[in-house]
C-alpha cells in the first residue's frame, strides 16, 4: 500500500463518521482537528474503524500519530504493509 | 435450557439509551443482546395503542435541534456516533413555544429555535436583568457535563446572575419540567445541558412522533448485528466475586455476559442484585434513592387542527399560575398550578403536510403514592375526576376557545398517571427522570455492571441516546 492509498482509507473512514464535513479539499499537512469539527469521540471512532475494517491496532499512546493525514500515512502505511505481508 | 447463552454485552431495557448503547457495541463487533420486559421498545419514550390510535409517551419534542449542515452540538454528535443520517429522523422544527406565568399567563417569554429571539424577549420583559442573563448564557456555553462533573445548585448559580425571582423561575420552569429529578432545583451541570437543549438549540419533532426514531434505531441495531429479546425481562442479577456473574430472566433462563449495561434505572438495577454467595438474598438496601418527581398527562384527540380553536401556533407552553414555582411532589394527587402543554400539530411539517388529527397533551406534577395503592374502581374514578381539572388548568394558558366546539371535535381522550408509568416501565414511584442522585460514570458496586439512561444523568430524548453512547464508549469500547 502506498501512502496515498493509506490517506484514502483514512478519508473513507472520516467520510462515514462525519458525513456533514466537506472532505473535498483536505490539506494533508494540517491537523484534522483544525480543518474539521472532530472531537475525541470521533478520534476514538477512527481508531475503532481502523481495527474493524483493516485489522489495524492503534494503542492509546499512539493516538497523537493520527493528527494529520500526513502523519496518519507515515504511521499507518507500514502497519498496512506489515499486515499485507503476513497474508 | 441447559445451553447457557453468553454475550459480550447484555443490555437491560430497549429504551433510547439501551438501543443507542447496543448500536455502538454491535457496530464494533461485540456480540450484544438487549433484554426488554415489555412487548414494545421505547421505555419512557415509547408509545401505546388504544382503539387503533397510537399515543406517544414521553416525547413532547426532540430537544437540541440543529439545522442541516450543522457540524457541532449534541444532535450532530449523536448522529455521527450512531452512523445515522439526519434525514432519517425527519425532524421538523417548532414554530414557537412559550413560558407563561401568572394567574392568566400574563407574564410571557416566547421561544423559538433562534436563541437571539429568546434573548430579545428577556431584554424586553426584564431590561434590568439582561446583562446578567447574557453572562449566565455565556457560562452555560462554557459548561460541559461529563463523567467527572461535580454537583452544584443551579439556583445558586442563576441567582448570582439574575436578581428577579420571576425571571429565575421562568428560566428554571422549562428546564425543571423537561428533566429534573430533583425537587425545586437541579444540578448546574444538568441545568447547562438542558439550557442548551431547550433554549440555545430548541425543539423539533418527527412527523410520526417517537415511532420513526425508534424504527431507525431498531433498524440500525439490527443491521449492526445486535440481538433483541422482547417480553423477556431480567428478574435478577446474580453477583459472585464482585461481578455480575449471570442474569436470570423472568422465564428462569440464565444468561452470562462479559459486561452488563442496565438502562432501567439505578435503584431498579440495584434491587435486582442477589449475592449468590449468601444464598441469593438481596444485599443490603438499594443505595440510590428512588425519585420523587412524576407526572400525570391528559391527551385529547380532535377531528380538526387545534389552531382552528384559536389556540395559536405554540408547540409547547410551560405554565405556572403562582407567585413562585413549586416543582415538587404535591400533597394532593395532582398539582394543577403548573405544567406543560404540548400541541404536536404546531411543528412545521411543511406546506403539504399536517397531522391527520388534532392533539392536545397537558402534563402536571403528581404524587405516586396517592395513585399507587388505590383499588381499581377508585383509581378509575380519580382519573375521571382529574382529567377535566388538568385540562381546565392548562387551558387558562391558551387563548379561550368555544367549549362546545372543542367538545364536539373531541374524538378520543386518554390519561396516564404515575401508576401507569410504573406498570409499563418498572420505574420506581413512576419517577420518569429517575433518582435525584445521578451517577455520571455509571458505575455500580459490581465491576462489570454499569448504568446508562436517566440515572447516569443525561436527559431528554437526545440525552438518553448520548448516555447510552457515552457509557458504551467508556465501559465497553475503550476497554479494547
Amino acid at each position: 500500500m502506498t501512502q496515498d492509498q493509506c490517506k484514502k482509507a483514512v478519508l473513507a473512514i472520516i467520510a462515514d463518521i462525519a458525513p456533514d464535513e466537506d472532505l473535498s479539499d483536505v490539506k494533508s499537512d494540517v491537523r484534522l482537528r483544525d480543518q474539521f469539527e472532530l472531537d475525541s469521540m470521533d478520534f476514538l471512532d477512527i481508531v475503532m474503524e481502523l481495527r474493524k475494517r483493516h485489522g489495524i491496532e492503534v494503542p492509546e499512546a499512539d493516538y497523537g500519530q493520527l493528527a494529520s493525514l500526513d502523519s496518519c500515512a507515515e504511521y499507518l502505511t507500514p502497519k498496512f504493509n506489515a499486515l499485507e505481508a503476513r497474508r | 435450557m441447559n445451553s447457557r447463552a453468553h454475550y459480550d454485552v447484555a443490555i437491560i431495557g430497549a429504551g433510547l439509551s439501551g438501543l443507542a448503547a447496543g448500536i455502538r457495541a454491535a457496530h464494533f463487533g461485540r456480540r450484544v443482546c438487549i433484554f426488554e420486559r415489555h412487548n414494545a421498545p421505547g421505555g419512557l419514550n415509547g408509545f401505546y395503542s388504544i382503539g387503533g390510535r397510537k399515543f406517544d409517551v414521553g416525547l413532547h419534542a426532540v430537544t437540541n435541534f440543529a439545522r442541516p449542515g450543522a457540524r457541532v452540538g449534541p444532535l450532530v454528535r449523536l448522529l455521527r456516533q450512531l452512523r445515522i443520517d439526519r434525514e432519517e429522523f425527519g425532524l421538523c422544527e417548532q414554530r414557537r413555544s412559550r413560558i407563561a406565568f401568572g394567574p392568566k399567563g400574563e407574564e410571557v417569554l416566547r421561544l423559538t429555535n433562534d436563541f437571539a429571539f429568546f434573548e430579545s424577549e428577556v431584554a424586553a420583559r426584564f431590561p434590568a436583568q439582561i446583562d446578567g442573563f447574557r453572562r449566565l448564557a455565556e457560562l452555560v456555553r462554557g459548561t460541559v457535563y461529563s463523567e467527572d462533573s461535580l454537583p452544584a445548585s443551579a439556583r445558586a448559580v442563576v441567582r448570582r446572575h439574575i436578581a428577579d425571582p420571576l425571571l429565575e423561575d421562568m428560566l428554571l420552569c422549562p428546564l425543571l419540567m423537561y428533566g429534573s429529578a430533583q425537587e425545586n432545583d437541579m444540578d448546574f451541570g444538568q441545568f447547562a445541558l438542558l439550557f442548551e437543549a431547550v433554549l440555545l438549540e430548541g425543539f423539533a419533532r418527527p412527523f410520526g412522533g417517537v415511532r420513526p426514531i425508534l424504527r431507525v434505531l431498531l433498524e440500525r441495531y439490527r443491521t449492526a448485528g445486535g440481538e433483541r429479546r422482547m417480553k423477556c425481562g431480567v428478574g435478577r442479577i446474580e453477583a459472585r466475586g464482585g461481578r455480575a456473574a449471570a442474569l436470570i430472566l423472568d422465564s428462569g433462563e440464565e444468561i452470562t455476559a462479559e459486561t452488563v449495561l442496565s438502562s432501567i434505572g439505578a435503584p431498579e438495577t440495584e434491587s435486582l442484585i442477589r449475592d449468590a454467595e449468601v444464598g441469593g438474598a438481596p444485599v443490603g438496601i438499594p443505595r440510590t434513592p428512588a425519585g420523587r418527581i412524576t407526572f400525570v398527562e391528559t391527551v385529547s384527540i380532535f377531528n380538526r387542527q387545534p389552531a382552528g380553536f384559536g389556540w395559536g401556533e405554540d408547540a409547547i407552553v410551560f405554565f405556572n399560575d403562582s407567585r413562585r414555582l413549586a416543582y415538587e411532589q404535591p400533597e394532593a394527587q395532582v398539582d394543577t398550578r403548573s405544567g406543560v402543554i404540548c400541541i404536536p400539530n404546531n411543528f412545521d411539517y411543511g406546506p403539504e403536510r399536517a397531522l391527520a388529527e388534532g392533539v392536545l397533551r397537558t402534563t402536571c406534577l403528581a404524587s405516586y403514592d396517592r395513585w399507587a395503592g388505590l383499588p381499581e374502581e377508585t383509581y378509575r374514578a380519580d382519573k375521571a375526576r382529574w382529567f377535566p381539572e388538568v385540562q381546565r388548568s392548562a387551558r387558562r394558558f391558551l387563548p379561550p376557545a368555544d367549549e362546545a366546539a372543542v367538545a364536539a371535535a373531541t374524538v378520543a381522550t386518554d390519561m396516564f398517571t404515575p401508576r401507569t408509568v410504573n406498570r409499563y416501565t418498572g420505574r420506581l414511584a413512576g419517577a420518569i427522570y429517575g433518582s435525584a442522585v445521578k451517577n455520571p460514570r455509571g458505575t455500580t458496586r459490581l465491576a462489570n455492571l454499569f448504568i446508562c439512561g436517566a440515572d447516569q444523568g443525561m436527559l431528554g430524548i437526545v440525552g438518553a441516546m448520548l448516555s447510552g453512547i457515552a457509557m458504551a464508549n467508556l465501559h465497553i469500547l475503550r476497554k479494547g
